[in-house]
């Protein structure tokens, strides 16, 4: 285990945090909330000179292995989430540090969970921050670093493993560092494009700022406390479009950009995501008729909810919670099923889910023929062994952790089933509003700070695919050599 | 002519014998001196031993003065350089054999690089054959012109046949095909808008492979489409007919059985749409749980001559398949003839006769411009495909103004990849290629078809 290479990486992490606390800052400074700039202009230096004295040089010992970066990320989350939580604690905005990391974990991991009951005397400057956190965790801390440190070797694609959402990563282009660069850039051209288009459409430009980096980072952390219900309906259409593109897997915009368009519009994984999105739109704004009247604004709110649970953004225009179960139950598997692979969206992602379909149809097939020999395809390629494999160890894994949370949090705080059952799924599938108690109008603060370090976990293990932050439970991976 | 073989495994010597049948003179180049004494003391032919792709072996062939070199080694890099070396040193048609899948999606280019008269692909070749017979089992022939765009098809028009009895000039528009040759009895014509089809007779119809299907059930030639097939073995041929039906889109279900693992997983990834069974294909508990009574075809394509008959026969007693079985080895044919094995395969003997049909054309034509040439109609009449050049005599005037030799009908015109059946009003261009059928013989120049 090379201690002081991930010591190193992690001083970057926080040279990049005390960066990016830049923009609230300007935020706080231009609204004249003073206590709210000098909490994160300290957080801001504390983190630079940190990051500063542990990343003076270069560590000798260079090498760098898959457990080094899956350990890396899991620890380069925890500390980012640790530092970003103190702008709201030093304010004495959220006076418990637990409530104030689970409010930043939320924003980094783009769950969009809250335990703030009135989101407007935050103060533009920590809602400013809140927001910003959806945009930086939704593509990745760790792969913004790789673009600056040229940490060297192939295992640098092991942090993008780790830090990318899906079944398999492949890099776009041959090298991780420019992968990782056009990544962010079409990400940065996309937010930018999307802002534009909010403050056209009539939105107030502080609004269009966050509610653009909550979408970008399929977040869900409002800015109001009427949730998304204030903008027009010409807004809120807008902000689905936006959400429902930013679920799709990036490496779909890569190939437009390539201009290989064709390509991009056979991606089977996006056609299938769009497919389930206009399926459940149709059943939920069918289901929910009789109770909103107006077929316009029933189909309206059903696009806004499923696009807003598919891709694991969370915002909410009226409370889902008072829909027919059927629609609550569609809306509780979009949360299991979740956005595209590459995408910034959480859940189990099509593409997994696609895999497992075709595997039962492979099961069933075997019955019928016991030697015949069937591959699982996807995007038209036979998708090898390991892969399936590693997808049916995720969903193992992925069911464990969700009972015992579950378990966890119903032994804690005796609340009923609903309510526990989806603050799980909502915080494991980065979502944000689940149903119940902790509904698309309610909150989590009633939780007790036990439950909320479990789902804090949940977030965190959501976010990065369980596998890092199983791998921090590993004793074998803390011994020094590899025995 | 002068005619240079390459390598004398079992492709090269079907040629050598049929070419030397034929009076040319061969010389066959081997670096196996047994092969070699063996070829040249069976065969009327002169036997060098060397490396064919080397100058110093060719020069010794004389190659300045061959017409025809085919290469024919078991390295397909082999014959791309003998032949690229003796279109440098020599002037003549070069024919490299190349049946590597992987080059199969560059032929056309290595074609055209390489400067190269005709690659031939015994599988493939065999594959083609079994693609055809699996689309029209009802045809009793077929040749393709311009790579597969046009199919000159012959059938039996049977009785009651609703086409029966009917002028062309009445079917007119109804047809969507073009009917280039009637066979009566002993009489071959071409028929002009008053002639009439009889039942019985056999035509020969030009149409485009997936044409071909509707026109059978308009005259009503008893055809039943082939929905389901099974073949053992997952060889080359296999592959590629596998590959045809899935480019052409056919709706035929395939089920491939082969006892190799790793083959069965490399085909399992080539065609997500077939079933690749992993057994042993002459399992007869297998063949029966997977269905081999209900079958509309069976392939029987192993390694194996013996268990291919095997295999066809015992598929011929279980059900009323289609059968097609490939043998390897040409021997015991009067044997082999007598027993029921429904279309039997020699994908050797198939090369060579492609072969020989274009030295044959390459002969027939020298100084022409013939593309392709086919004996039809049992050699009484043929069907070319000419380059048209620039010909004032000929191009940009409309058939209506051209003044044809009695017996030669236009069939097609293909035109920048488009396919043209030629009315009065149609012309012909520099670069198109068009396809003659006529009774007489000896064209060898496109302006023969004027009177």
């Amino acid at each position: 285990m090379n201690f002081s290479m991930i010591l190193y990486v992690l001083a970057w992490v926080l040279k990049l945090e005390a960066l990016s606390l830049i923009l609230p800052l300007i935020c706080a400074v231009i609204y004249h909330e003073w206590a709210s700039s000098a909490a994160i202009l300290l957080t801001a230096v504390g983190a630079a000179v940190i990051g500063l004295l542990l990343g003076q040089k270069k560590p000798k010992r260079t090498d760098y292995y898959a457990r080094e970066g899956f350990i890396t990320v899991a620890l380069c989350w925890i500390i980012m989430s640790l530092v970003g939580a103190l702008p709201f604690f030093l304010t004495g905005a959220i006076p418990s540090y637990i409530d104030a990391v689970f409010e930043i974990v939320s924003g980094f991991t783009t769950t969009g969970s809250s335990i703030l009951t009135e989101v407007e005397h935050l103060g533009k400057g920590l809602l400013f921050w809140r927001s910003f956190s959806h945009w930086i965790g939704g593509m990745g801390v760790l792969v913004l670093v790789l673009t600056i440190l040229p940490l060297g070797g192939g295992y640098n694609l092991m942090i993008m493993k780790a830090e990318s959402p899906g079944p398999d990563v492949s890099k776009m282009v041959p090298r991780v560092a420019d992968t990782a660069k056009a990544l962010y850039k079409i990400y940065l051209i996309l937010t930018i494009f999307m802002i534009l288009i909010f403050v056209l459409s009539g939105m107030p430009v502080f609004d269009a700022l966050c509610i653009g980096f909550g979408t970008a980072g399929t977040g869900g952390f409002a800015v109001r406390n009427s949730g998304m219900a204030d903008y027009s309906m010409l807004s809120q259409f807008l902000i689905t479009v936006f959400m429902i593109m930013f679920g799709v897997n990036f490496n779909v915009y890569y190939m437009m950009q390539q201009k290989r368009i064709k390509d991009a519009l056979h991606c089977e994984e996006a056609r299938i995501y769009l497919i389930i999105i206009a399926i459940s739109t149709f059943f939920i704004g069918c289901n929910i008729l009789p109770q909103v009247g107006d077929l316009h604004q029933a189909f309206h709110h059903a696009f806004f909810t499923v696009g807003s649970i598919i891709t694991t953004t969370g915002f909410g225009t009226l409370d889902f919670a008072l829909w027919p179960q059927a629609s609550q139950m569609i809306l509780l598997f979009l949360m299991l099923c979740g956005a595209c692979a590459g995408s910034t969206g959480g859940g189990l992602k099509v593409s997994r889910v696609i895999i497992m379909m075709k595997e039962i149809r492979k099961e069933l097939t075997v019955i019928i023929h016991p030697e015949a020999v069937m591959h699982i395809r996807l995007e038209k390629k036979s998708i090898e062994h390991s892969v399936v494999r590693s997808v049916n160890c995720y969903l193992i894994m992925y069911v464990l952790i969700f009972l015992i949370s579950v378990f966890l949090i119903s032994w804690a705080d005796n609340f009923d089933f609903t309510t526990n059952f989806s603050a799980v799924a909502a915080t494991f599938n980065n979502i944000g509003p689940g149903l119940g108690m902790v509904g698309p109008t309610s909150n989590f603060s009633t939780y007790s700070d036990f439950s909320k370090l479990v789902l804090i976990f949940d977030m965190l293990a959501g976010r990065l695919e369980i596998l890092p932050m199983m791998i921090l439970f590993t004793p074998r991976v803390w011994r020094k050599s590899t025995w | 002519m002068n005619i240079i073989v390459v390598g004398c495994g079992k492709v090269g010597m079907a040629l050598a014998a049929q070419l030397n049948k034929e009076n040319h003179n061969i010389t066959i180049i081997d670096n196996n001196e047994k092969v070699l004494r063996h070829a040249v003391d069976t065969l009327d032919v002169m036997g060098i031993h060397g490396n064919g792709a080397m100058l110093q072996t060719q020069r010794e062939a004389d190659i300045k003065n061959a017409d025809v070199m085919i290469a024919a080694t078991n390295s397909d890099e082999i014959n791309m350089l003998c032949c690229l070396i003796a279109k440098k040193e020599g002037n003549c048609s070069t024919i490299a054999r190349i049946r590597d899948p992987q080059y199969t999606d560059e032929v056309s280019y290595l074609r055209d690089e390489l400067n190269l008269a005709m690659v031939i692909n015994p599988e493939m070749a065999a594959a083609k054959e079994v693609e055809r017979l699996l689309r029209f089992p009802s045809a009793m022939k077929i040749d393709s012109f311009s790579k597969g765009k046009l199919d000159l098809i012959r059938a039996k028009i049977p009785e009651h046949s609703n086409i029966c009895g009917k002028k062309l000039s009445e079917l007119g528009k109804s047809l969507n095909v073009l009917i280039c040759i009637i066979e009566r009895g002993e009489n071959v014509m071409i028929p002009g808008g008053n002639d009439e089809i009889l039942a019985g007779d056999t035509i020969s119809f030009i149409a485009k492979p997936h044409e071909a299907n509707s026109f059978f059930q308009q005259c009503g030639i008893e055809y039943s489409p082939i929905r389901s097939c099974m073949i053992v073995g997952g060889g080359r041929v296999t592959y590629y007919i596998a590959k045809y039906i899935q480019e052409s889109r056919l709706n035929i279900k395939l089920k491939i059985i082969d006892i190799d693992k790793d083959r069965c997983e490399f085909l399992a990834d080539e065609f997500p749409d077939a079933t690749i069974i992993n057994g042993d294909g002459t399992d007869q508990d297998l063949l029966l749980r997977e269905g081999i009574e209900n079958l509309d075809a069976f392939c029987s394509l192993t390694g194996f001559d013996e268990e291919n008959i095997m295999l066809s026969l015992y598929a011929g007693k279980l059900s009323k398949a289609r059968l097609v079985t490939k043998i390897n080895r040409i021997a015991f044919e009067n044997v082999i003839s007598e027993m029921y094995l429904g279309s039997v395969m020699y994908p050797k003997q198939i090369v060579a006769d492609y072969i020989v049909q274009y030295v044959r054309a390459l002969q027939n034509s020298q100084g022409s411009n013939i593309e392709t040439l086919y004996k039809i109609a049992d050699g009484k009449a043929e069907a070319l495909e000419f380059k048209v050049n620039n010909n004032p005599a000929i191009v940009n005037h409309t058939f209506m103004e051209l003044n044809f030799k009695p017996n030669v009908l236009v069939a097609a015109i293909i035109r920048d990849h488009k396919i043209i059946t030629p009315g009065g009003s149609d012309f012909m261009l520099p670069g198109d290629r068009v396809i003659i059928i006529t009774t007489n013989t000896g064209f060898n120049d496109l302006k023969d078809i004027l009177a």
